[in-house]
């Protein structure tokens, strides 16, 4: 079984959003760099457990992304996986990545392709349904369990007020979400095992962008809160149903 | 030229998020001097006139047996064959469980840009910006989409569903459809009786109810009020509850109306999910927690003695004590 974690690089969960260039730019100075959770957490430590049952596994991690993005796939690298793909380009935006991760996926022959569920950042959910669709393979979204049973999978996913349980044959491609698998931190062992793995950075072919950030709003602060004390309990109710008409 | 709108059902019945997207499109489609369409792929129980209400003129429906089974490879081309052949120029879909797998899809099938996760009208005075959330609710921001023909998600409670005057024509459509790849072999409701994303209404608890022994009082506050049940993440990662109500940066992200916090700390992963909630009430007894910042509301003391008064509040309130 080939397998090809798509890993992208986030700020930190705790990091201040702010905007510089006139509302056009994330404001870069100062943000501390992370795994973007969902990859980390979910579909590259589900990857790293198939390998464990099953060792012919194959794990490749690919990333889009400048130098900048290096230590955040050796990073990745120290958690598990074979061998790192760093796509040279600046992401910009859902389409684009996909297209160039689609490349990889094609000439790898990928019976599985893992994606987090979002982006923590731009939040598009995107790249795995493009990238499924450019390679006309079927997809899953929001996957919480996944099981291999030979060539099928069975992968669990969350709809509204419930949850489903899919089989589906391989190649598949899946975004994966809390439930799959338990968050890890590398050991030593992994960090130094990570040096040596292979790191192979490609140059991008050009493609196309379809859309474009313009710009950047911080949403209007809070009124500030409004205390009720609780021994009025009546109150805050009659506040909720005649104020904020809430209930 | 139309807008055309994804019409998504469970169980018989057109999901709330779709009555949504159906009048965000036609708002859209008011906004640019166009139709308003509507595609369904399967049969429901709900009268697909009324549909109109909302301002569609028509809906496109699609019956075919492979269709009971949801296969986004599958729909996908079938929602391109009548986007195609209504020369739709815009399409909508809900940004919930299926529309996450198919507006990227339909994008690439149709060489359309795609805006996931939209919340306000997009400006269509020069060029096409929408505006969507970033930084898990952080931020927002203005997407430009250069192609022709653009795909948008909208969030879940994000537009307010408009209710006029209208019938629509429903049109039978005959598509090719492939036969699925996927196959459910199973599907549970979870616990809660109203789904957490398109809840008006969540009630939620963190570390400082202690254990998952003292949710009985959250429980009966949310069934008061008609809400789904959400929990911080450490209360998902011990197990008091289960994983598909941790809401949060790196859970779900929820946009209701009212969103009661009781025993959360309001850390910034946790804001992240819950922060575009209408109103936000607090309940906490420590009056230096975080969350107070973020609220609208607030009531500094003990849950366990705050909680069960709120409930018995509400039923009075509701005339059912
Ligand atoms: C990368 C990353 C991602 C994360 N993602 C998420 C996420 O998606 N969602 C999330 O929730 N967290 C997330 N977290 C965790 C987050 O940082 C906090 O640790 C977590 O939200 C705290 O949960 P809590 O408020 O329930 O617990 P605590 O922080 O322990 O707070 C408990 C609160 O209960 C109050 N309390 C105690 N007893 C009572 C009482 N009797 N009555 C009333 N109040 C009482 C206390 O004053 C305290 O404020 C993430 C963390 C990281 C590092
Ligand atoms: N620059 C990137 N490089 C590699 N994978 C990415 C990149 N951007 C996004 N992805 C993958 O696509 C998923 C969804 O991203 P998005 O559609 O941007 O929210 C992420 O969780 C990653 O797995």
């Amino acid at each position: 079984m080939k397998i090809l974690v798509c890993i992208s690089k986030t700020p930190d969960t705790t990091a201040k959003i702010a905007f510089t260039d006139n509302n056009t730019k994330f404001a870069e100075a100062g943000v501390q760099w992370i795994i973007n959770p969902y990859d980390e957490w979910y579909s590259l430590v589900r990857a790293i457990e198939l390998k464990e049952k099953d060792p012919s596994t194959i794990i490749n991690l690919v990333t889009v992304g400048g130098a900048d993005a290096e230590p955040i796939i050796r990073k990745a690298l120290a958690l598990g996986g074979d061998e790192a793909i760093r796509i040279n380009a600046e992401p910009l935006e859902s389409y684009q990545v996909a297209s160039l991760i689609a490349e990889i996926a094609r000439n790898g022959n990928y019976d599985l392709v893992l994606t987090g569920k979002e982006t923590i950042d731009y939040n598009g959910g995107a790249v795995g349904g493009l990238l499924a669709e450019v390679l006309d393979l079927p997809y899953i979204a929001n996957a919480t369990n996944l099981q291999v049973n030979g060539s099928t999978a069975t992968v669990k996913r969350e709809i509204e007020g419930g949850e489903e349980t899919i089989e589906c044959p391989f190649p598949l491609v899946l975004s994966c979400q809390k439930g799959m698998a338990e968050a890890r931190i590398p050991n030593m062992r992994g960090i130094m095992a990570a040096r040596t793995k292979p790191l192979k950075v490609v140059d991008p072919s050009p493609v196309q962008t379809l859309t474009k950030f313009s710009e950047f709003q911080l949403p209007p602060a809070k009124q500030g809160v409004k205390l009720v004390s609780p021994d009025n309990v009546d109150e805050l109710v009659r506040l909720l149903h005649e104020e904020a008409r809430a209930i | 030229m139309s807008v055309l709108i994804f019409v998504d059902h469970i169980d018989g019945h057109i999901k709330k998020a779709s009555h949504e997207a159906l009048s965000y499109g036609a708002k859209i489609a008011e906004q640019t001097g166009t139709t308003a369409e509507a595609v369904i792929l399967g049969t429901v129980n709900d009268d697909l006139e009324k549909l109109g209400e909302h301002g569609v003129k028509k809906v496109y429906q699609v019956q075919n047996e492979q269709l009971q089974q949801f296969d986004s490879q599958v729909y996908t081309k079938v929602i391109a064959q009548v986007a195609q052949q209504s020369g739709a120029k815009v399409i909508i879909f809900s940004n919930n469980s299926s529309g996450k797998a198919l507006a990227p899809r339909v994008a690439v099938r149709l060489k359309a840009g795609l805006a996931a996760g939209v919340n306000a009208l997009p400006d269509t005075s020069n060029g096409f910006t929408v505006r969507k959330t970033v930084f898990s609710g952080k931020a927002f921001a203005q997407v430009a989409i250069d192609t022709e023909i653009k795909v948008l998600s909208l969030n879940v409670n994000a537009f307010t569903i408009i209710t006029g005057e209208g019938k629509a024509e429903v049109i039978p459509f005959d598509a090719i459809v492939e036969s699925p790849k996927l196959k459910t072999i199973d599907s549970t409701k979870t616990s809660g009786k109203v789904s957490l994303t398109e809840a008006d209404v969540v009630v939620s608890a963190g570390r400082g109810l202690k254990g998952p022994e003292n949710w009985g009082m959250v429980e009966e506050l949310a069934d008061t009020l008609g809400a789904a049940l959400a929990c911080s993440r450490p209360v998902a990662d011990a197990h008091w509850r289960p994983h598909n109500e941790h809401v949060g940066q790196t859970g779900i992200a929820i946009a209701p109306n009212l969103y009661v916090a009781v025993g959360i700390s309001g850390a910034i992963q946790h804001l992240a999910g819950v922060n575009r909630s209408k109103v936000i009430v607090v309940i906490n007894k420590d009056p230096e927690a975080p969350f107070f910042k973020a609220a609208d509301y607030g009531v500094v003391g003990d849950a366990f003695e705050i909680v069960p008064k709120l409930t018995s509040a509400i039923k009075k309130l509701k005339g059912q004590s």
